[in-house]
């Protein structure tokens, strides 16, 4: 895996249509490429520098400065669990160690069947609901460890399909603009002042008498 | 206790059912702000968000409207950045308003963009918040399909696309330097100000205004009240409501919108009406009072107003409206120690200072955490801290371009100061009295709370 399938190219040109500039679209492109294959793979990066018109360097360059991207396979499931501070103090840090014990790997680790990948992680704003964690995104608030486990049990034995997708799928609702609404992306060189300000100009200030 | 009857003005939605479609919204006053707007000149919004004296909600507290005024005349096009990257650890406010109330937002998103002459809006969420996302992006196909948004917008000449964007994991995006070169599409690090200050060399080294997401959910209010109305509520510099996360050891943990500069801490963590007070009947301990980069507060500044002036006086800020509140049983040392290791793994690694004293900072508060201290680390804390932020002073002086390497002596010059028995005990110090309890963490004594509105 794996350069971007046909589908997804007719995706990726839409969202590099928003921007001014194509490099814009990257982080959003190297989303899509996790959503396709559940990671970012080296052909991905190839295919969207070529979309993009940098090098593959310059994509790697900024895939790997973004923790949320991937270069090697992870789990189907991706547990963060937060242990910044709001959490700490609720039980954040036992937390991911009786994560740690359930799935019989070190935060950081994958387990042997591939299921589940394990995260320590920052803050991911639900401090007044800690502790807290997320399951590919999708929060779980004020968690215990009993629930930790029954949550467990039930993604190995299938998951929520509905509301948990598979690794890499963020937004399940794409932002489409219409061609007859687009007001079209605004190109340094090529766009002048607004014509709703040239319209109604402020007043010149008072002269001074 | 000075417990007000404001009204909701950003989260009135938040418990309205299907709040986020544009149904509920356009039957509870939604795209009436913007309609207000249009009926205005562009100088004649800015001039009443001058009025509201809106304050920015992401953490310098900055006026918005003055912000605004930064452009340089005559340059084209300007973009509008929403920073929607909320990271600072204790903080959750932007999440819900994103979450609950997209339309809200991306009516604020309109209203500024009509105000300064921006061309183009990029509403830039971050990464891990995927139902934001989603939210978002069926917000504004609906408002495109209503031509709220794009082309002609409600029939007028004013028209500029709103595009949702979206991180990947790195606190420092939420810094506006680095938020504008990740949306270039580079590693999100701060640039140097001067020469690119937003305002004047932004996006693409055009004029950009990055409004953080709260700021913005205020305008259709404004708009559809006016910014008098606005900036009768509220005292001093600090206008308005505003959302607080209340975090940590309270009984009712939880985001309240109150009054502006008026309310005090005491309200917000004791008052059954806000957090409830310290669970279990324990005694409060310290708390952060906006964000982990603010410098820690104790009992005796319970009584001051969440004010911007005398927050910032008595030596820490409001920041991102993040308090976190510590009960007697906390263990400042590892508290201090996580606040550290997060700056510590955040550090984008440009400047020196931060990228390798925040992980020493980190390496030392481990070891102490430990048991292994030595005698000489308390020092040693104290002159890595000073090398980063000279003096630890409030506000930090810099030798870094962002401001993410100072935020991570805060803790520890509030740790280290207030509860040094704490860490010379771990270190194996003969530990006989505990440090007398007095002042603020820094060496400026707080204002006495007498002073607001005097």
């Amino acid at each position: 895996m794996s350069r971007l399938t046909p589908e997804n190219v007719t995706l990726a040109e839409e969202i590099i249509g928003r921007y001014p500039r194509p490099k814009s679209a990257l982080i959003p492109l190297l989303h899509l490429a996790q959503e396709q294959d559940g990671y970012v793979a080296d052909d991905a990066m190839e295919h969207l520098a070529e979309l993009v018109g940098v090098t593959p360097a310059e994509v790697l360059g900024t895939c790997s400065f973004y923790e949320m991207f991937k270069r090697e396979p992870v789990g189907t499931y991706v547990v963060n669990v937060c242990t910044n501070i709001s959490c700490q103090l609720l039980g954040g840090e036992e937390l991911l160690h009786h994560a740690e014990e359930r799935l019989g790997i070190r935060a950081g680790s994958t387990t042997a069947d591939g299921r589940f990948t394990l995260e320590d992680v920052e803050c991911i704003a639900a401090c007044t609901e800690a502790p807290c964690l997320q399951v590919n995104y999708r929060y779980f608030h004020r968690i215990t460890t009993d629930e930790f486990d029954a949550l467990v049990d039930e993604l190995a034995a299938g998951g929520r399909p509905d509301e948990i997708p598979p690794h890499g799928t963020l937004a399940r609702v794409r932002q489409h603009i219409p061609d007859d609404r687009a007001a079209g992306p605004a190109v340094p060189g090529e766009c002048g002042e607004p014509v709703w300000i040239t319209a109604r100009p402020a007043p010149a200030p008072e002269p001074r008498s | 206790m000075t417990i007000t009857e404001a009204p909701r003005i950003v989260s009135s939605r938040f418990d309205v059912a299907d709040g986020h479609t544009i149904d509920v919204y356009e039957s509870t006053h939604g795209y009436e702000g913007l309609r207000a707007a249009l009926a205005k000149r562009p100088d004649e919004v800015v001039e009443e968000v001058k009025t509201a004296s809106l304050l920015g909600r992401g953490g310098a507290g900055f006026p918005a409207g003055v912000k605004w005024g930064f452009c340089p005349p005559g340059v084209w096009p300007r973009y509008l950045v929403v920073n929607g990257d909320e990271s600072e650890p204790g903080t959750y406010k932007d999440r819900l308003l994103m979450e609950r109330d997209p339309h809200q937002l991306i009516e604020g998103a309109l209203i500024a963009s009509y105000a300064i002459g921006c061309s183009q809006a990029f509403l830039y969420v971050r990464g891990e918040m995927a139902l934001a996302q989603e939210r978002i992006a069926a917000a504004l196909n609906e408002a495109y399909a209503k031509g709220y948004v794009g082309r002609n917008i409600m029939g007028s000449d004013f028209s500029v696309d709103v595009v949702l964007h979206w991180g990947a994991g790195a606190y420092i995006v939420g810094e506006e330097t680095a938020l504008i070169e990740s949306l270039e599409g580079n590693r999100g690090m701060p640039r140097l100000k001067p020469p690119f200050f937003p305002a004047a060399k932004g996006l693409y080294l055009q004029p950009t205004v990055v409004n953080n997401v709260e700021t913005l959910s205020n305008l259709p209010w404004i708009l559809r009240e006016g910014g008098a109305a606005f900036a009768e509520l509220g005292a001093e510099a600090s206008r308005g409501t505003r959302l607080f996360a209340v975090s940590g050891h309270v009984r009712q943990p939880g985001v309240y919108e109150v009054e502006f500069g008026v309310t005090t801490f005491r309200d917000l963590i004791y008052s059954p009406l806000y957090a409830g007070g310290i669970r279990d009947g324990n005694e409060i301990k310290a708390y952060i009072p906006g964000g982990s980069s603010a410098p820690w507060f104790f009992e005796e500044h319970l009584d001051l107003p969440l004010e911007k002036g005398v927050v910032d006086r008595a030596g820490s800020m409001l920041g991102s409206g993040a308090v976190v509140v510590f009960d007697e049983t906390t263990d400042v040392v590892k508290a201090a120690l996580r606040v550290v290791r997060f700056y510590a793994r955040e550090s984008c690694g440009k400047c020196t200072p931060c990228r390798e004293g925040t992980s020493w900072l980190e390496k030392i508060l481990e070891r102490i955490s430990d048991g292994l201290g030595r005698p000489s680390d308390l020092e040693l804390l104290v002159d890595v801290c000073d090398n980063i932020s000279p003096g630890i002073a409030w506000p930090p002086k810099q030798t870094t371009i962002c401001p993410l390497g100072p935020s991570a002596v805060s803790p520890i010059a509030s740790a280290v100061t207030r509860f040094r028995d704490e860490f010379a005990a771990r270190i194996g110090e003969p530990v006989t009295v505990s440090t007398p309890i007095t002042g603020g963490a820094y060496t400026a004594a707080p204002d006495a709370p007498a002073e607001v509105g005097a």
